[in-house]
């Protein structure tokens, strides 16, 4: 079979650590072959035993040894993930999706991340920051038990002189930061040259609305998906530019060609 | 080694194994990943008259041992895949296909079958009918022999490929309507398509998919196929293409002992791209334990 396999997609990764680091979210790091992982904001579909669709989760970071994952448990498959253990092995389709596109960012870039679209943002904002851009992190939880990676945007900083980078938080119900959404955190940010969101759909019609063309951002969506790469047509969107797939031509859509 | 050749209506497969339609679009998606030339062939995206987006989204959503989908027949219409699906399919497949073709009236679907014949590519027109016909109330074709053998007949008419009926499972005798479409001219039969379900996500309180119902796939609906195509077998004279279900090599041979002469593989692709390989992989070594010699001596083989 080996003269007929072109590429590996779904590969063997290895728990190597599971642990809660906010109310039902979990941070679970997997060590294995990340070569398919070619930008921030690419996704994993992990199959699950007893469960017959993949999930798919985003990749918050990863190096070349291995990747993390942020997720929260919304289902039966989540809950599942969350009780897995160390040196327990999970299939994953690798690399799935397009990522954001680091090079057309401009010079001062605007991360907005809601509640578990923040994770994605971690791996982005480390990109940014080593292609010398300055990044400001501007995050919404609903209350200050979701709060999550506050403390580690705030620390990708530190080892990067000359450099710097804001974290601003917003909670709907004002327990911790900013007291309101992601929105409320906006002010003195005009010299933004574009930015970058990922979190509920609410979020990025605000976002899209609040920029309201004036700013170009990259969207990361999300849809139910069938396959997550690209074969079942389950999680396609309109777009100006033709019917488009999430999963595939996505997850991150240009603010131009996205119809909010 | 096993010979696992088999044949639909004179075109020699080297493999029993298609990927079924809806799940391997024109093969792009899975052309990086393997050799799809080690199929025996594949049946592409469902075809309509207009391009179309498909159903509202969420069109996907879990079961145990399978799947619903709502995607409602996505695609870029006929003149598309006429234009530029075929030409790029052809630099990456290099064997027969089978032309998908779907409609919601016995004219779409003329329109559709008359162009489609005119590739030379496509070898066998599988006509999908558990479409809707919009000018019966939107009632399925596939739900009545009178209709199945009306779209059957309209096909022939504007044909000279083999025609293979793609039945819905959602009716009281199958075997009445693959006899309608035998009698009314039809090539070959190509079942089960998806059987109607829904979910219900008990957070929200509301159906899962925006449509409400859809297509339940996967392999909790492989009994039902076995038994469709093992009455289907017994019922008609033509051959036919089993699905429903199938995952593994051994799904393969328990499809074609029932009757099948060719197997699509679906669902499977989603959850495993590697689905179709793995089984053709296994299929010679299954045969030699089974002492199988020739794959084609086991069809119809369960009827004694």
């Amino acid at each position: 079979m080996d003269n007929i396999i072109k590429k590996e997609l779904d590969q063997e990764l290895t728990i190597v650590s599971n642990e809660q680091i906010a109310d039902k979210v979990f941070k679970m790091r997997l060590k294995g072959d990340t070569s398919l992982l070619t930008a921030p904001g690419q996704f994993i579909n992990i199959k699950l035993t007893g469960f017959y669709l993949r999930r798919p989760i985003s990749v918050s970071d990863y190096d070349s040894e291995g990747l993390t994952i942020i997720y929260k448990v919304v289902g039966q498959g989540t809950d599942l993930l969350s009780t897995m253990k160390a040196g327990e092995k999970l299939m994953c389709l690798m690399g799935l999706g397009n990522g954001f596109d680091t090079a057309s960012c401009g010079t001062h870039v605007l991360l907005v991340g809601g509640g578990v679209g923040t994770p994605p943002m971690y791996g982005l904002a480390k990109e940014l920051l080593k292609q010398g851009k300055k990044v400001t992190v501007v995050l919404g939880f609903n209350s200050v038990l979701d709060v999550f990676y506050d403390h580690e945007f705030r620390a990708l900083a530190e080892e990067i002189p000359d450099n710097s980078i804001e974290v601003r938080v917003a909670t709907v119900d004002g327990s911790f930061g900013t007291k309101g959404f992601v929105t409320d955190c906006l002010t003195g940010l005009d010299d933004i040259t574009d930015y970058c969101a990922c979190g509920p759909m609410p979020m990025l019609k605000a976002l899209y609305r609040y920029y309201d063309q004036k700013k170009t951002g990259q969207l990361s969506f999300e849809e139910r998906m069938g396959c997550g790469f690209g074969a079942c047509v389950g999680c396609s969107i309109s777009t100006n530019s033709g019917f488009k797939k999430v999963c595939k031509d996505g997850p991150v859509f240009s603010s131009d060609d996205v119809i909010l | 080694m096993a010979d696992i050749s088999t044949e639909l209506s004179g075109i020699r497969l080297d493999n029993p194994i298609i990927p079924a339609s809806g799940t391997f679009g024109f093969g792009a998606e899975f052309s990086h990943l393997y050799d799809i030339n080690i199929l025996g062939s594949f049946s592409f995206k469902g075809t309509t008259k207009e391009p179309r987006f498909g159903n509202p989204t969420p069109r996907i959503a879990e079961c145990r041992e399978g799947m619903i989908n709502s995607v409602g027949l996505a695609n870029p219409g006929i003149d598309k895949v006429i234009s530029e699906e075929l030409p790029a399919l052809r630099k990456i497949f290099h064997k027969p296909i089978i032309a998908n073709i779907s409609g919601f009236s016995v004219d779409e679907y003329k329109y559709c079958c008359e162009r489609i014949n005119k590739e030379d590519q496509v070898e066998i027109i599988e006509v999908n009918i558990s479409c809707p016909n919009v000018h019966a109330g939107g009632m399925a074709f596939g739900t009545s022999p009178e209709a199945a053998a009306e779209v059957t007949a309209a096909v022939k008419s504007v044909t000279d490929k083999p025609v293979y009926m793609k039945l819905s499972p959602n009716v009281t005798s199958i075997t009445d309507i693959a006899k309608a479409c035998e009698a009314a001219g039809a090539d070959g039969i190509s079942l089960i398509n998806t059987l109607l379900g829904m979910r219900i996500d008990i957070r929200r309180g509301r159906p899962v998919i925006a449509n409400k119902m859809g297509g339940f796939s996967g392999p909790a609906i492989f009994p039902v196929a076995v038994r469709m195509i093992y009455q289907v077998y017994d019922a008609v004279n033509i051959p036919i293409i089993g699905m429903g279900g199938v995952s593994t090599a051994e799904d393969v041979i328990e499809m074609m002992m029932a009757g099948a002469s060719a197997v699509q593989v679906g669902a499977q692709n989603l959850v495993d791209p590697y689905a179709c390989p793995k089984i053709i992989e296994r299929l010679p070594i299954l045969c030699k334990e089974l002492k199988i010699e020739k794959i084609t001596d086991i069809i119809g083989k369960a009827h004694g």
